[in-house]
């Protein structure tokens, strides 16, 4: 597989996945809004951003949390501007990808102006999310289990660990009571299945742990984490030791042991800071990546004064 | 005709050129009948509903081209060009013809030059070529071929007679809308392909592929085949992307490739990868920074140098324009003479050369009837027509042509024949032509039963390029036929060779509507 194919899959996959988990993390925000009397409204956009690592000037409107996560295409981080790009990617890959993938991501960046000038927000994060799970779908019934695959699979799973663990910041957001755990779970479409799973209440730590570590939910940070690794073993498989592949899944997998071995409880105490290691852990792997596969080892360019 | 009832045929007429569906005393053609009917039977509304649905199956595809940095769909007019089997027994053979003498010109000209020796072309016509390359001079393609795809330009004057109005035999571009307006059209029209019996396209890309693969360097196996582009910002990068994809090849860019001792590889994530044959998109003085425009990034440093030692085939070859120049078009019919002892089976434009002095002071007394062209553009650019054209234009184009004559050509304006086309105001004849392509293997030209009609879609327009505002037709060249009613009826069972089909499953309760299903119902009815 052409490098230069391999880096647009990777980020069609993260892309589309972004664009479908902010849609997500600004619906249960708006609600938030909505639900908690006591709210500090300015401070809770402003923190909210700062999850989002978007700039911050001063107070900032509901409308303003709108433009910038969502509707403004010039912006990359709205979903518009998100799925603008995945499809920029996507055209660019076009030659690999299947036709009806390439239709769904053409068609959802075409019908994104009129979709996101709706005056229900609420109605355009479904959408949002339809369309996402209609390339998804798309993706995972017409591309051969082979390095196209691996990519687009690889980034999507990096980019859910790490939208996770945005998501679950929101919890701790100054200003607000944030979203209670009942709430997240809705949010990551993981209520039901909890509810199967644990079958009882929804309680803090058993949430928590559903969304951190469990190894069957495929909406949990160890779950994701743990399929970038595999993935990248399948991309390449012998393996050497000390490799550059070998640094990303060290990085990954020690994420999610941080995760996994740790009690429960000294997460939720300190549940923003190990978010941020998550978050780390995946823009780190995503950079070692970028320098084993999609950069050229060494480039031989033309220069005119050397004739 | 359908009496008072208005169907979308009324008040077509067709103007002073030869229309294709409608003769002069307005019957209809025998190609076109069943089409005719067709569209007779719709009403005016439903026929616009049906150009709607399919410009938004292009949008959704996005097949498009880009004109002036936008992305635009391809208008494709909802009427279909049809070429019966009579005329395209003309056309096939007659383009065939004429890519053989293309072949065999540029073999002499990048070897022994026997046309000059003999007399037959004069010298200074090729070295003052500005696509003459004396560096693929004496550099022999594998098997021989250098024209591998190849898109003859034909119209058909007001006698309704083919004529070639240009080759093009360096990169033609246009083919992936003769096979994506297939597809929309087969949807639109479902029964017509059948009843009708209109040839398939669909093996383009099949054929190019295999045609590309018989041009790999000698001694190569399996040959690894890309399809080389400028990048997404092309205008013709949709059919770079169709192209490779339904030949299942690499489509890469120039940054993609890298040289290394005379040997072409490209980039991919597990390592260097050797590259055999190059379907380049990309203009030759693009190609190569070390031999042509030094600033290119399109290309890949080394690429002629990798060719010239036979390491890696590049179709089509370097220096072709050198045969399309619209100069050389004029030698054409003796050139068809010459190398293959043939009669041209499809004749030229007539066409004067502007370097004849005595041409020249011909041209310039009756300017204004006249169409001149540059001999090396593309695209319909600089094109004048004469009676279309205002003073000040003229004057500019006389002094143009006075200060360099080799650089010009004129020709009278062809009435370019027409075909019923959709407009704001209903069906109307507009001109069209058609680009056939063929591809030369090594052992046979192969003319694709179709091809590219273009369309002016304004009202009396005579340059139909999409650079122009032209839009195209899906092209159908009859003489498929299925003989639909000479069918036997079908047998009451299919059988598969004595194969039992295995039947399909089911969850057991689902289709059990027995004892259980009564048993729920009555408990609900009780209680």
């Amino acid at each position: 597989m052409l490098s230069r194919i391999a880096e647009s899959l990777f980020w069609i996959g993260r892309y589309v996945e972004r664009a479908d988990n902010t849609a997500r993390l600004l619906d249960v925000h708006l609600n938030v809004l909505l639900e908690d009397p006591w709210v500090d409204e300015p401070t809770a956009n402003a923190s909210l951003l700062a999850v989002m690592h978007v700039p911050v000037d001063g107070a900032v409107t509901r409308d303003a949390v709108i433009r910038a996560l969502a509707t403004d295409a010039t912006l990359s981080s709205s979903i518009s501007g998100t799925l603008g790009a995945a499809r920029d990617n996507a055209r660019r890959a076009r030659e690999v990808i299947s036709t009806e993938v390439w239709e769904s991501l053409n068609t959802t960046y075409m019908q994104l102006g009129a979709r996101s000038r709706t005056p229900r927000p609420h109605d355009f994060f479904t959408w949002v999310r339809e369309r996402a799970a209609v390339v998804w779908g798309l993706h995972s019934a017409t591309t051969s289990r082979d390095d196209a695959w691996n990519f687009m699979e690889l980034g999507r799973s990096l980019e859910r660990a790490d939208m996770i663990a945005r998501l679950l910041m929101t919890k701790a957001l100054a200003g607000t009571t944030g979203p209670n755990w009942t709430t997240l779970l809705r949010t990551c479409s993981a209520h039901e299945a909890y509810l199967r799973t644990v079958r009882s209440l929804v309680t803090e730590e058993r949430a928590a742990e559903f969304l951190l570590i469990d190894r069957l939910f495929p909406r949990s940070i160890a779950y994701n984490l743990d399929k970038a690794e595999t993935t990248l073993a399948l991309i390449e498989p012998g393996l050497a030791r000390h490799s550059q592949t070998d640094h990303a899944r060290l990085a990954l997998g020690r994420a999610r042991t941080n995760l996994e071995y740790q009690a429960i409880d000294e997460i939720l105490e300190d549940l923003p800071a190990q978010m941020r290691q998550v978050q780390r852990a995946c823009a780190s792997a995503s950079d070692i990546i970028r320098d084993r596969f999609f950069l050229p080892s060494s480039s031989v360019l033309w220069s005119q004064e050397a004739v | 005709m359908a009496g008072d009832a208005t169907t979308p045929w009324t008040g077509y007429s067709p103007a002073a050129a030869w229309d294709e569906a409608v003769d002069v005393q307005g019957e209809v053609r025998e190609p076109y009948a069943k089409v005719y009917s067709e569209i007779e039977r719709m009403s005016g509304e439903d026929l616009q509903a049906r150009a709607e649905a399919l410009a938004n199956t292009y949008l959704a595809q996005g097949v498009t081209f880009d004109h002036a940095g936008e992305e635009r769909p391809f208008p494709l007019d909802i009427v279909p060009r049809v070429v019966g089997a009579d005329e395209w027994e003309i056309i096939s053979p007659g383009v065939a013809q004429r890519v053989r003498t293309l072949e065999a010109f540029l073999a002499d000209v990048y070897g022994s030059q026997r046309c000059v020796t003999d007399g037959i072309i004069p010298r200074r016509l090729i070295t003052t070529s500005q696509y003459f390359h004396r560096v693929v001079g004496a550099v022999d393609p594998a098997n021989g071929v250098r024209v591998h795809v190849s898109g003859i330009d034909l119209v058909r004057d007001h006698h309704g007679i083919w004529r070639v109005l240009e080759d093009n035999v360096r990169v033609p571009s246009g083919v992936s809308y003769v096979l994506s307006n297939r597809r929309a059209m087969s949807q639109m029209f479902p029964d017509l392909f059948g009843a009708m019996g209109v040839r398939p396209v669909l093996e383009y890309s099949q054929r190019l592929r295999s045609a590309l693969a018989k041009a790999a360097p000698e001694g190569v196996e399996d040959p690894s085949i890309v399809v080389l582009s400028p990048g997404v910002f092309n205008s013709a990068y949709y059919e770079h992307s169709l192209l490779a994809r339904t030949m299942g090849v690499e489509l890469v860019e120039g940054r993609d490739l890298e040289t290394h001792a005379g040997r072409v590889y490209m980039r991919t994530t597990a390592g260097r990868r050797r590259v055999d044959v190059i379907y380049r998109r990309v203009d030759d003085e693009y190609l190569d920074p070390v031999v042509f425009r030094p600033d290119s990034a399109l290309g890949a440093p080394g690429i002629v140098h990798a060719a010239r030692l036979g390491n890696v085939a590049i179709a089509n070859a370097i220096g072709n324009g050198v045969a399309d120049d619209k100069l050389i078009y004029t030698y054409m019919p003796e050139l068809t003479r010459y190398y293959l002892g043939e009669e041209p089976i499809l004749p030229n434009v007539d066409t004067w050369r502007l370097e004849d002095p005595e041409a020249l002071e011909e041209v310039m007394d009756r300017f204004d009837e006249l169409v001149t062209k540059p001999v090396d553009g593309a695209g319909g650019k600089g094109v004048l027509i004469g009676p279309a054209a205002s003073k000040s234009e003229l004057e500019a184009a006389r002094q143009h042509i006075l200060e360099d004559p080799r650089g010009w050509i004129a020709q009278p304006v062809v009435q370019l024949s027409t075909v019923p086309t959709l407009t704001s105001e209903g069906l109307e004849p507009r001109h069209v032509d058609l680009r056939p392509f063929a591809i030369n293997d090594g052992d046979d030209v192969w003319v694709l039963p179709g091809g590219l009609t273009r369309v002016a879609l304004q009202r009396g327009q005579l340059i139909v390029n999409s650079s122009q505002g032209g839009g195209s037709k899906d092209t159908w060249v009859l003489g498929g036929v299925r003989h639909r009613g000479s069918v036997p009826p079908p047998e009451s069972r299919v059988e598969f060779a004595g194969v039992e089909p295995v039947p399909q499953s089911a969850h057991p309760e689902d289709y059990v509507h027995g004892q259980q299903q009564m048993q729920q119902q009555q408990q609900g009815s009780t209680c």
